[in-house]
């Protein structure tokens, strides 16, 4: 093994230098000549000002917005992007059936049209907390809430919903899912809040 | 289980079938040292990194020299992993200002093992820990490098059965400079700019701050994620850039994204039984292994998307919708991404489990127990399942000397494999592999749920080993158990809720990584070498055929058995009894 450290520690420096950085900064360089938007984190501005990523969840409480998946837990400010996790309780967690049934209450209280079996999504946390999807299923709950804020008509507020609906990929990957964020930037731009 | 999620599942495991053949001959070529279309390329930089190293292409090593050669890389790798960390403070590319702080000496130890030996076992939140250089110098290229390794066994392996009356098994050298070059930057470059173009997040710039619009303020992280990922993935690594891995957005933004990580853990896995076939002249052969791997794959995957599918029925006692509908995926949500939904969530963990890979889209912890057992299972199994890059093959090939030693002492017959005696060196060897690993799991997950420290001791803070759990019950008996499976297997998933960055557990499960490496490799190696020597005996009427139906059956069922032998009464202390419990709405 010793006679081996020399060719080891040589390899290892060509191996760190080709890999660890000719590598990446070869991928950094084509990604932000072909796809600069994507690989600066899909950034989306309002008004010339940054306001998020299209990619990243963000926590809406008011009622004129459609909101996210339950944080994960108390701990974990989903606006901070930069420290991700799920909430990791198992299936016969106290706190996890604690937490569920408050979100049950919590949404049927601020919706009060919502009476039947609630949404998986609506009401369990994800598992990076940081994404701005939810169910198609959960956003129609939702709905009446926020004509009522915008004093619109569920119908039109529906249109929205539709048209920031992602379908599958190629019709076959993934599930179907509302992003709230872009659905949010939307509803403020054709149907502000009037105070 | 949904007709779509189904649909999505079986195209996934069309497009592995078709890739299996192409690739496997492809690395078939490069490891045989043949010319490839990608030469006019590499070649060149190829004897340049033999001659910048003084290694001479043509020498080839007794399996001593080959251990050798693989240890004394893996102790040069472990140190600058170590260092790179503990001196990033002093270092450039560390726009957000990490030091030795964040990374201590016991969590740098754990790291730099967990990656040299292929684990990427996340004690560290990459996002809250380690600079960019850190990410890229150390962690990215112990993703190549050791997967390179890996493979470079598991090609020594099979010249072991190939060759006959040698007295070597190839060059490490050689064969980890091909690996590298010829087949895993290629497809990582051809992944990471496939994954920019979906979203995920490639760039040096510092995190970036924003206010939202309802005026809270957000951390948008950045970094050189994408050429990470798609190395992670394709070397069977599964180490994250961000602390929930392939679940953060910036990670696996897309069902395509998710698609081709997805793939990406499995290809060379499955690619190298056939590259195994073609090395020993018979593509039947490497057939068979990818039979008994797939059989065990689906019987998993079966069990884990059903469970998943059927929900929590506590949680359905609430209210919660469990039904699949057009509009919604049912099933248990908790630590699920709506964009990947119930199939392909299940799909990632079987895959993940299986491969030795680890990076996870979903929380395992959160999962079913049914569900958790199939991913515990897949591990414990010793990740032998298409399993980790190289690491897959060799596993699985402990296993078929096993079942013809198994088969031959139901016959009286002195067991063969591909036309080599399989004596007693070779089972000892197998049979030391196997106990190792499997004693590590248990005897730490034993003395980690019993061992007492003062609460803000040096060794765990918390206190005593089960006071850094996430959960309780049967469930955190479960969360040590995946810790120390996962670390003995290589994997790196984690039921991920239980603190294990302390030094007790830093430094255990660290063990327990080096065991499941270095104590399956160097038995494995000196098997190669041993076979190597052996002459051919002919095929006769009272040979085991190993290319058919009956064996795929005894390999599949040797893996079962011995899984099962081992684990089974821990198994039903933890994911078992609590599939019960929670069907009785028992709560801990």
């Amino acid at each position: 093994m010793w006679q081996q450290l020399t060719p080891a520690l040589r390899m290892m420096i060509i191996f760190t230098v080709l890999t660890g950085l000719v590598y990446p900064g070869v991928i950094t360089g084509l990604a932000q000549l072909i796809f600069s938007r994507q690989a600066n984190g899909s950034l989306v501005s309002r008004n010339a000002r940054i306001v998020g990523s299209e990619l990243l969840g963000q926590s809406f409480t008011k009622p004129e917005y459609f909101h996210g998946r339950p944080s994960a837990a108390g701990d974990i400010n989903e606006n901070d992007a930069s420290a991700s996790g799920g909430s990791n309780l198992g299936p016969t967690s106290q706190k996890l059936i604690d937490r569920v049934r408050a979100s049950v209450a919590d949404i049927r209280k601020s919706n009060p049209d919502a009476t039947g079996a609630l949404p998986g999504d609506s009401v369990t946390a994800w598992g990076s907390g940081l994404v701005p999807h939810i169910s198609p299923a959960t956003a129609e709950l939702l709905v009446a809430r926020v004509a009522r804020a915008r004093a619109a008509s569920p119908d039109a507020i529906r249109q929205f919903v539709q048209q920031h609906t992602e379908r599958r990929d190629f019709g076959v990957l993934g599930e179907p899912r509302v992003n709230v964020l872009a659905l949010n930037l939307a509803l403020d731009e054709r149907l502000p809040v009037k105070h | 289980m949904t007709s779509m999620g189904l649909l999505q599942i079986g195209l996934y495991f069309l497009v592995l079938l078709l890739l299996t053949k192409p690739l496997g001959a492809f690395m078939a070529r490069v490891y045989n040292g043949e010319r490839t279309f990608l030469h006019p390329l590499f070649r060149p930089l190829e004897r340049m990194i033999y001659k910048l190293s003084g290694v001479s292409e043509d020498v080839e090593q007794r399996w001593t020299q080959y251990a050798g050669a693989l240890l004394a890389f893996s102790f040069v790798s472990f140190l600058f992993v170590y260092l790179l960390q503990r001196l990033q403070g002093w270092l450039p590319l560390n726009p957000v200002g990490f030091g030795a702080k964040q990374a201590t000496p016991d969590l740098s130890f754990n790291t730099a093992v967990s990656f040299m030996t292929n684990t990427n076992w996340q004690a560290y939140g990459g996002e809250v820990t380690l600079s960019y250089l850190s990410q890229m110098a150390a962690l990215t290229v112990q993703n190549f490098v050791s997967a390179g390794a890996g493979i470079a066994v598991a090609i020594a392996l099979t010249r072991g059965f190939a060759r006959r009356q040698m007295g070597t098994i190839g060059n490490f050298w050689v064969d980890l400079t091909r690996g590298t070059l010829y087949i895993l930057l290629p497809l990582s470059l051809i992944g990471a700019l496939f994954l920019c173009s979906q979203g995920v997040v490639q760039n040096f710039s510092p995190y970036q701050e924003v206010t939202t619009l309802e005026g809270g303020k957000q951390t948008i992280p950045g970094g050189p994620a994408a050429s990470q990922i798609s190395i992670k993935q394709l070397g069977t690594n599964g180490g994250g850039f961000f602390n929930s891995n392939s679940s953060h957005p910036f990670e696996n933004p897309t069902p395509s994204s998710n698609f081709l990580q997805t793939l990406y853990i499995l290809l060379i896995p499955a690619a190298l039984t056939y590259t195994f076939g073609v090395m020993v002249k018979d593509t039947r052969q490497g057939w068979a292994m990818f039979a008994a791997m797939s059989l065990l794959f689906f019987a998993g995957l079966a069990l884990c998307y059903s469970s998943e599918q059927a929900g929590n029925p506590i949680l359905a006692g609430l209210g919660v919708q469990t039904e699949p509908t057009d509009s919604q995926s049912g099933g248990n949500m908790e630590g699920k991404e709506v964009r990947h939904g119930i199939a392909s969530s299940a799909l990632w963990a079987v895959a993940t489990t299986a491969a030795s890979n680890g990076s996870v889209n979903s929380m395992h912890d959160s999962y079913t127990p049914l569900g958790g057992l199939a991913l515990l299972f897949n591990i414990e199994s010793g990740e032998v399942i298409f399993g980790g890059v190289g690491a897959g093959l060799y596993g699985m090939l402990l296993f078929a000397i096993l079942a013809v030693f198994i088969a031959g002492l139901m016959v009286g017959r002195t067991p063969e494999y591909l036309g080599k005696k399989i004596e007693s060196e070779e089972v000892k060897m197998a049979m030391l592999a196997l106990i190792a690993c499997a004693a590590s799991i248990l005897v730490f997950t034993a003395v980690s749920s019993i061992v007492e420290f003062p609460k803000d001791s040096y060794w765990n803070p918390p206190g005593a080993g089960t006071a850094n759990l996430n959960n309780g019950g049967p469930h955190g008996l479960a969360e040590i158990l995946y810790a120390y499976s996962s670390g003995a297997g290589n994997n790196g998933s984690a039921f991920a809720g239980m603190n294990v960055n302390t030094p007790w557990y830093n430094l255990t499960i660290g063990l327990a990584m080096l065991i499941g490496r270095f104590l399956i490799i160097i038995p494995m190696l000196a098997v190669a070498g041993s076979l190597a020597a052996k002459k051919l005996v002919p095929a006769t009427s009272g040979t085991l055929p190993t290319h058919g139906p009956l064996f795929v059956g005894l390999l599949a069922g040797t893996v079962v058995v011995v899984g099962a032998l081992t684990f089974f009464p821990v198994l039903s202390l933890t994911p078992i009894v609590e599939h019960f419990l929670m069907h009785q709405g028992k709560v801990f």
